[in-house]
C-alpha cells in the first residue's frame, strides 16, 4: 500500500479494492460480485484501456467510477477525494468525470437537434454565457465544421460516426478531467472507428485529460491506450504499458486473447475452454483455474504450483506506475 | 441550409422546431382520409355549439317555450325538427344541447387526462413503495364497475354540468394513467436519459426535457380517444335520468324521447337526431383520435 499512498498524491483517480456485488435474484441464489476488488490508478492525462470479455465487470465498474454504482466495499478518489453523495457536491463531481457511451444512437434523444443536445450539459450545469460560441467550438473540434451546418441537423440526419462525434462534443463541453469511453467504436463501421479514436486521443492530449476506454477488443488499444488492463471475472489479472502488455503478455488469460487477435505474435492459437466465467459462481483459488491453459495442459503440475492455483487466489503485486504486473501463481514460481 | 438560418438564437431554433413538427403533423393528417374527415366533424359540432345563440333563442328551452306549439309535431318549415312532447322545438335542443355534451366531454377529458398523467408520470418514475401504491389506486380504478361508481358519485356531488364532468373524469382515467406509465417506463430506461444523468441532470430536468416531451404526443392522442367515452357516459347518465335536468344535453333528449314514448308514437324526429348527433361527434373524435395516434406514435407508422 505504501506505494501507492505516494501516487495518491497526484493520481487523477484512484481505485482502492473496490467491489460491486449484485444482490441474488432469488431467495436462496448467489450474490453476483460483478467487480471483486478492483486497484486501479489513472494519472492526469493518460488513456487507459480497460479490456475483458462481456461479462467480466467493466461496465460495472465504469458505472462505479461515475458514481451511478453503489460499492459495496472499496473506496474510488477522484482528484485526492471520494465521489461526492450529497446533491451539490454530485453535480460539480459530474462535470469532471462524463461518459461516451457505446451507443450512439441511443445517447441522442431523437427529438433534440444537434444544439440542444451538445448544449445540455452547460445547461445543467447554469452556464449559458456564450452558449453558442462553446456549443460551437466543441463541435469544430470534434470534427464536425462547418458547426453551423450540423447544430440544427436532428441525430437521424447524421451516419454513426457523426452522432458519435456530437456525443463526445456534449461531453466536452464541460470540459472534464476524466472521460470514460464505454466501447466508444464497437457500433461504428469500421472506417470511421479509427477517426474517432484518433479524436479521442487528440482531446486527452489537448486537454490534459484522462481516458479510461472500456473495451472487449484487444486490437484496439494499440492505437491509442498508454495502459492496459486486463480484467477478468471482476478483477484486473495483467495490467502494464500497452507495448509490455501486447508484446509480452504474461497472465494466461491475456495470452490467450491476444493469441486470437494479432497473428505476428506467433502465439499458438488458444481457444479458451471450459465454462463461461460467471460472477455468481467464482472458483476456489485463482478464479481462472477453471479454463486456464496451464492447468488444463498439465504444465501448473509440471511447475509444482497446481495445489496454488486451486486453492490461492493470487494477487496482482503491488506496483509502479508504469510496472506491468499480472497476477497469475507461475509468474512468482 | 440558407445562410439566415444559421444566424437564428437557440429560442428561435426552438419555436422553427415546433413550427415544423406542427407542419408534420397538419400534412400528414391532411393525407389521412379518415382522420380529416373526423377534423371536419369536429369542426362543424364546434362551430354549431359556438354559434347555438344565434341559431335557437335560449328561452325556447324553456318548458314553458312550447305552450302555445303543437305537442309532438312532425318536422315542418317552422320547425325543421319537429317538437317534443310539450311542444319545444327538438333543433333548438339539439343545437344547446351539442354545447352542454361537448362542454363535458371536454372537461371530464382534461380531468382525466391530468389526473391520468400525473399517476402514471410518478408511478412510471419514482420506483418503491410510492410507485406500487399508486398503481394499486390504478387497479382499482381500472376494474371497479364505472357506471355504478359514476352514478353513486353523480347523485352524491348533484347534478351540475360542471360537477357531472368531475365525476366521469374522476372515474375514466385510469386507462391514460397505464398508457403513460408503459411509456415512462420505457423512455425512462433510454440512453439519452443515462446521457443526461451522467451530465448531471437531476430528475426535473430529465422529466421536463426528456420523458415530458417523449408523452406528451401519447397523451394528446389519448386525450381525443377519452372523449367519446366522456359523451357517451354523460348521455347514458341523462339518459338513466341521473344527468342535470336543468341543462338539456343529447343524453337527455334521448330520455325525454324516450320517457315520453316518441317511439311508439313513431315521432323520429325525437329520438334519432340526438342518437345521430351522439354517434357521429363519438365517431368523429375516434377517428381523429385515432390519426393522431398513427401520426404521433412511430410503432404504428405505415400502418
Amino acid at each position: 500500500m505504501s506505494s501507492n499512498e505516494q501516487y495518491s498524491g497526484n493520481a487523477l483517480l484512484e481505485l482502492r479494492d473496490v467491489h460491486v456485488a449484485y444482490p441474488a435474484r432469488r431467495r436462496g441464489g448467489s450474490v453476483a460480485r460483478a467487480v471483486d476488488g478492483v486497484q486501479l490508478i489513472l494519472q492526469p492525462g493518460e488513456i487507459v484501456a480497460l479490456v475483458g470479455e462481456s461479462g467480466c465487470g467493466k461496465t460495472t465498474l465504469a458505472r462505479a467510477i461515475l458514481g451511478l454504482q453503489q460499492l459495496s466495499q472499496g473506496t474510488i478518489q477522484f482528484d485526492g477525494e471520494s465521489i461526492p453523495t450529497d446533491a451539490a457536491g454530485k453535480k460539480l463531481f459530474r462535470r469532471q468525470v462524463q461518459i461516451v457511451f457505446q451507443d450512439p444512437t441511443a445517447s441522442l434523444n431523437p427529438r433534440q437537434s444537434v444544439y440542444e443536445i451538445v448544449a445540455e450539459g452547460l445547461r445543467i450545469h447554469g452556464n449559458s454565457e456564450n452558449e453558442h460560441k462553446i456549443v460551437s467550438a466543441a463541435l469544430e473540434r470534434c470534427g464536425l465544421h462547418p458547426a453551423d451546418r450540423y447544430m440544427l441537423r436532428y441525430p437521424h440526419e447524421l451516419s454513426g460516426g457523426q452522432r458519435q462525434r456530437v456525443v463526445i462534443a456534449g461531453a466536452m463541453v464541460l470540459e472534464p478531467r476524466l472521460l470514460i469511453a464505454d466501447e466508444p467504436v464497437s457500433s461504428l463501421d469500421a472506417s470511421v472507428r479509427g477517426e474517432i479514436l484518433k479524436l479521442l486521443q487528440d482531446l486527452a492530449r489537448d486537454k490534459n485529460m484522462a481516458v479510461l476506454v472500456v473495451t472487449h477488443d484487444l486490437g484496439l488499444p494499440w492505437n491509442i491506450a498508454d495502459r492496459i488492463a486486463v480484467m477478468y471475472l471482476g478483477r484486473i489479472v495483467e495490467i502494464g504499458t500497452t507495448e509490455d502488455v501486447l508484446a509480452r503478455p504474461k497472465h494466461p488469460y491475456t495470452r490467450a486473447l491476444l493469441s486470437v487477435v494479432h497473428e505476428h505474435l506467433q502465439l499458438e492459437q488458444q481457444i479458451l475452454k471450459g465454462d463461461t466465467p460467471d460472477p455468481t459462481s467464482i472458483a476456489r483459488g485463482c478464479r481462472f483455474n477453471p479454463r486456464c491453459p496451464m492447468v488444463q495442459s498439465g504444465e501448473a503440475e509440471r511447475l509444482g504450483i497446481l495445489q496454488k492455483c486451486l486453492n490461492d487466489d493470487p494477487v496482482l503485486p503491488n506496483k509502479q506506475n508504469n510496472d506491468h504486473v499480472a497476477a497469475c501463481h507461475a509468474l512468482n514460481f | 441550409m440558407s445562410i439566415e438560418a444559421v444566424q437564428v438564437s437557440p429560442r428561435q431554433m426552438t419555436w422553427l422546431r415546433r413550427r415544423r413538427a406542427l407542419l408534420r403533423v397538419w400534412r400528414e393528417l391532411r393525407h389521412d382520409r379518415s382522420g380529416f374527415t373526423g377534423l371536419l366533424l369536429l369542426v362543424f359540432f364546434g362551430v354549431v355549439a359556438a354559434a347555438a345563440p344565434l341559431i335557437a333563442d335560449r328561452s325556447e328551452l324553456l318548458a314553458a317555450a312550447g305552450r302555445n306549439n303543437p305537442d309532438l309535431a312532425a318536422p315542418s318549415a317552422k320547425f325543421l325538427l319537429g317538437t317534443d312532447d310539450i311542444g319545444r322545438s327538438v333543433l333548438s335542443q339539439l343545437v344547446w344541447g351539442s354545447r352542454v355534451s361537448l362542454f363535458i366531454g371536454l372537461l371530464a377529458t382534461v380531468v382525466a387526462v391530468v389526473i391520468g398523467s400525473t399517476v402514471g408520470l410518478i408511478s412510471g418514475y419514482v420506483k418503491g413503495r410510492v410507485g406500487s401504491l399508486l398503481l394499486a389506486i390504478d387497479d382499482f380504478f381500472l376494474v371497479v364497475p364505472f357506471l355504478p361508481l359514476a352514478i353513486v358519485l353523480a347523485v352524491i356531488l348533484g347534478r351540475s354540468p360542471v360537477t357531472l364532468a368531475l365525476v366521469i373524469g374522476f372515474t375514466s382515467w385510469a386507462g391514460s394513467a397505464r398508457l403513460v406509465r408503459a411509456q415512462v417506463l420505457s423512455l425512462s430506461e433510454r440512453g439519452y436519459v443515462e446521457r443526461a444523468r451522467a451530465l448531471g441532470a437531476n430528475s426535473r430536468h430529465v422529466i421536463l426535457r426528456h420523458v415530458l416531451p417523449g408523452v406528451a404526443p401519447l397523451i394528446i392522442a389519448n386525450a381525443t380517444l377519452i372523449v367519446p367515452g366522456a359523451i357517451l357516459t354523460e348521455s347514458t347518465l341523462s339518459f338513466l335520468g341521473f344527468g342535470d335536468r336543468l341543462s338539456p344535453s343529447w343524453g337527455k333528449l334521448l330520455d325525454g324521447a324516450q320517457s315520453s314514448g316518441s317511439i311508439t308514437l313513431n315521432a323520429w324526429w325525437y329520438y334519432l337526431p340526438p342518437g345521430i348527433c351522439i354517434i357521429t361527434v363519438v365517431l368523429a373524435f375516434t377517428l381523429f383520435g385515432r390519426a393522431l395516434e398513427r401520426i404521433f406514435d412511430p410503432r404504428l407508422a405505415g400502418r
